[in-house]
């Protein structure tokens, strides 16, 4: 799995809910037959709110949900968008499934290696940008593409890329 | 070309909005679905020939009659839009361009199998989709089209293939890893948190409001003798026109790439076609006169799939592709079967070696030994999914392959 390693942005925050987002977690876990099923959605939430999924955020999940630390673990570890490390304030994630590789994603990641001078995985020094490679986005009608945060974008050549990463602050 | 059906309101600007439903007679089957007492709504939808479109081709009409009749719990209804299966991106347009279509689908739906709670689990990554879905979801509330005797859930996952298996999708919107599940018991026997439970795919729902307005004979009649209606094909890959294209299922691969997605680009020359996803097995330049229905595929040796068509032209190298396709099913095997998780990590490093150059003589025959003893060892149909390319790739092309290995 391809995940960011270095870590760049400290987060001081202390893990902690706000009231608002304590009586969100409790609206969504009221919406299903076992309250368990809104754990994915409040790590979600989690994440927006620390900047990553840490050890110490599981266990403050796990407390909401009466659910083991090790449970909430077992979950943050199987899926691909929970970071367990600090990530970049924007993260950059290519395709490099079929139809984008047949388009050249391969070109545009080591555009993006070398634009960024990091590797696949890291984060810039500065801790402006994670980039990352991601299997099949469902965009294929507009290879080579990749997701920037939350939005998709389409059609890249390394010029749109370029203007693309002036955006990121 | 055929008349656009689930498609129809795809170019129209303000798509997703009720008035604009409304105003392309949106939510009138709905209307008439309510006078209509569930055995019914079922029984016509079985009439249909309404065939699963994400992925299994299994007949929807039967699915939903396999609720048990005494059952006196809830019964909860699933929608699968965890739409992963590289080559596919047809789900996103009806979530983004029409998604009270799904609503209307999952409201008869619901009514059929007699449920009062509904899911729809969205792909992590698809934001938008998942904003605008959400967005629909209030309206339709707001409207009083929701929350009278049926609410729906929207849910986010997180970023795993696995959970488009609908019993994996099942366990991960319990709040648990996307393990897939042992069947049986099937999800309409005990399925989500335990109760009855009917998973659909998007875009089967769509096609529900139409049965119902159009009937089912009408449906029957737009497909093959063994599936009605039209879907959506995904095009993509070396062709000019890449896009969702919208014909009867009994259009033919040939059909879709020619007339529909302009032909193939690049060389020119058409190669090869993966025609339903990148699970199904790749079809040759010969054998692209099939229609794109379930049987027909399956009558190929391939398989329909969620009908994402990825084309390959001349100057494309199997080899390579196969790598690609190898280390996403090492990447997505969620770890759980043995023969799964080892075989899969084991192929893709072998058919990575050989596309770099450094394959070794009896590669070849230890990835098709092992691939074909895993297939059918597992609890569910990932590992039988990464096996069609494995074999197909290296059987249809074994000559690019050899080609590759040092002698």
């Amino acid at each position: 799995m391809t995940r960011a390693t270095v870590a760049r942005t400290p987060v001081t925050t202390p893990i902690a809910f706000s009231a608002e987002q304590l009586a969100e977690v409790r609206r969504l876990q009221s919406l299903y037959p076992n309250p368990r099923g809104a754990l994915l959605p409040v790590l979600h939430m989690a994440q927006d709110t620390f900047g990553y999924v840490s050890l110490e955020v599981e266990e403050y999940v796990a407390g909401l949900f009466s659910l083991s630390p090790a449970h909430v673990h077992e979950v943050v570890t199987f899926y691909t968008m929970y970071f367990q490390q600090p990530k970049g304030r924007h993260v950059v994630s290519v395709c490099h499934n079929l139809s984008c590789h047949l388009a050249g994603a391969g070109t545009l990641v080591d555009h993006l290696k070398q634009r960024l001078g990091i590797d696949v995985g890291e984060t810039t020094e500065d801790g402006r940008i994670t980039l990352l490679t991601v299997e099949c986005l469902c965009a294929c009608e507009a290879a080579p593409m990749m997701q920037v945060d939350d939005r998709y974008e389409l059609n890249l050549t390394p010029e749109k890329i370029d203007r693309i990463l002036e955006g990121l602050q | 070309m055929s008349e656009k059906i689930l498609s129809r309101n795809f170019e129209r600007p303000d798509a997703y909005t009720l008035a604009a439903y409304r105003a392309t007679g949106g939510y009138q089957a709905w209307d008439k679905a309510q006078g209509m007492e569930p055995a019914a709504i079922t029984e016509e939808v079985k009439k249909s020939n309404l065939r699963g479109l994400g992925g299994a081709g299994f007949p929807t009409g039967m699915k939903w009659s396999f609720i048990p009749k005494d059952h006196a719990g809830p019964v909860y209804l699933v929608v699968n839009a965890d739409e992963g299966e590289p080559g596919t991106f047809k789900d996103r347009y009806i979530l983004e361009r029409d998604p009270h279509a799904l609503i209307e689908g999952m409201l008869i739906a619901a009514r059929a199998v007699r449920c009062a709670l509904g899911f729809v689990y969205i792909r992590g990554e698809y934001v938008t989709p998942w904003r605008v879905f959400s967005g629909a979801v209030r309206e339709a509330y707001d409207a009083g089209l929701l929350g009278q005797g049926f609410d729906v859930v929207v849910h986010r996952g997180a970023g795993a293939y696995i959970c488009g298996e609908e019993t994996g999708l099942i366990s991960s919107l319990e709040g648990k890893k996307g393990w897939p599940k042992v069947k049986p018991p099937f999800p309409a026997i005990k399925g989500a948190f335990g109760m009855p439970t009917i998973v659909n795919n998007v875009e089967t729902l769509a096609c529900v409001p139409h049965i119902v307005n159009r009937g089912a004979a009408w449906f029957a009649g737009l497909g093959t003798k063994t599936q009605g209606g039209t879907r959506m094909y995904s095009v993509s890959g070396r062709v000019n026109r890449p896009g969702v294209y919208e014909a009867p299922v009994s259009v033919t691969l040939r059909q879709l790439i020619y007339d529909h997605a302009g032909g193939v680009s690049a060389t020119g020359r058409l190669k090869a076609v993966v025609p339903g996803g990148s699970s199904a097995p790749i079809l040759t330049a010969d054998e692209i006169d099939v229609t794109m229905d379930v049987d027909g595929l399956r009558n190929a040796g391939s398989m329909i799939g969620s009908a994402g068509v990825v084309v390959f032209d001349e100057s494309v190298s199997v080899p390579d592709a196969l790598a690609v396709v190898a280390r996403f099913y090492a990447h997505e095997s969620c770890g759980q079967c043995t023969p799964c998780r080892e075989s899969t990590g084991w192929i893709e490093k072998q058919v990575k070696r050989i596309a770099e150059g450094k394959g070794r003589k009896d590669d070849l025959d230890t990835i098709l030994d092992v691939a074909s003893r895993g297939a059918g060892t597992t609890i569910c149909a990932f590992y039988d999914g990464a096996v069609g390319p494995y074999i197909s790739y290296i059987k249809k092309f074994r000559a690019e392959f050899e080609a590759l290995i040092p002698k």
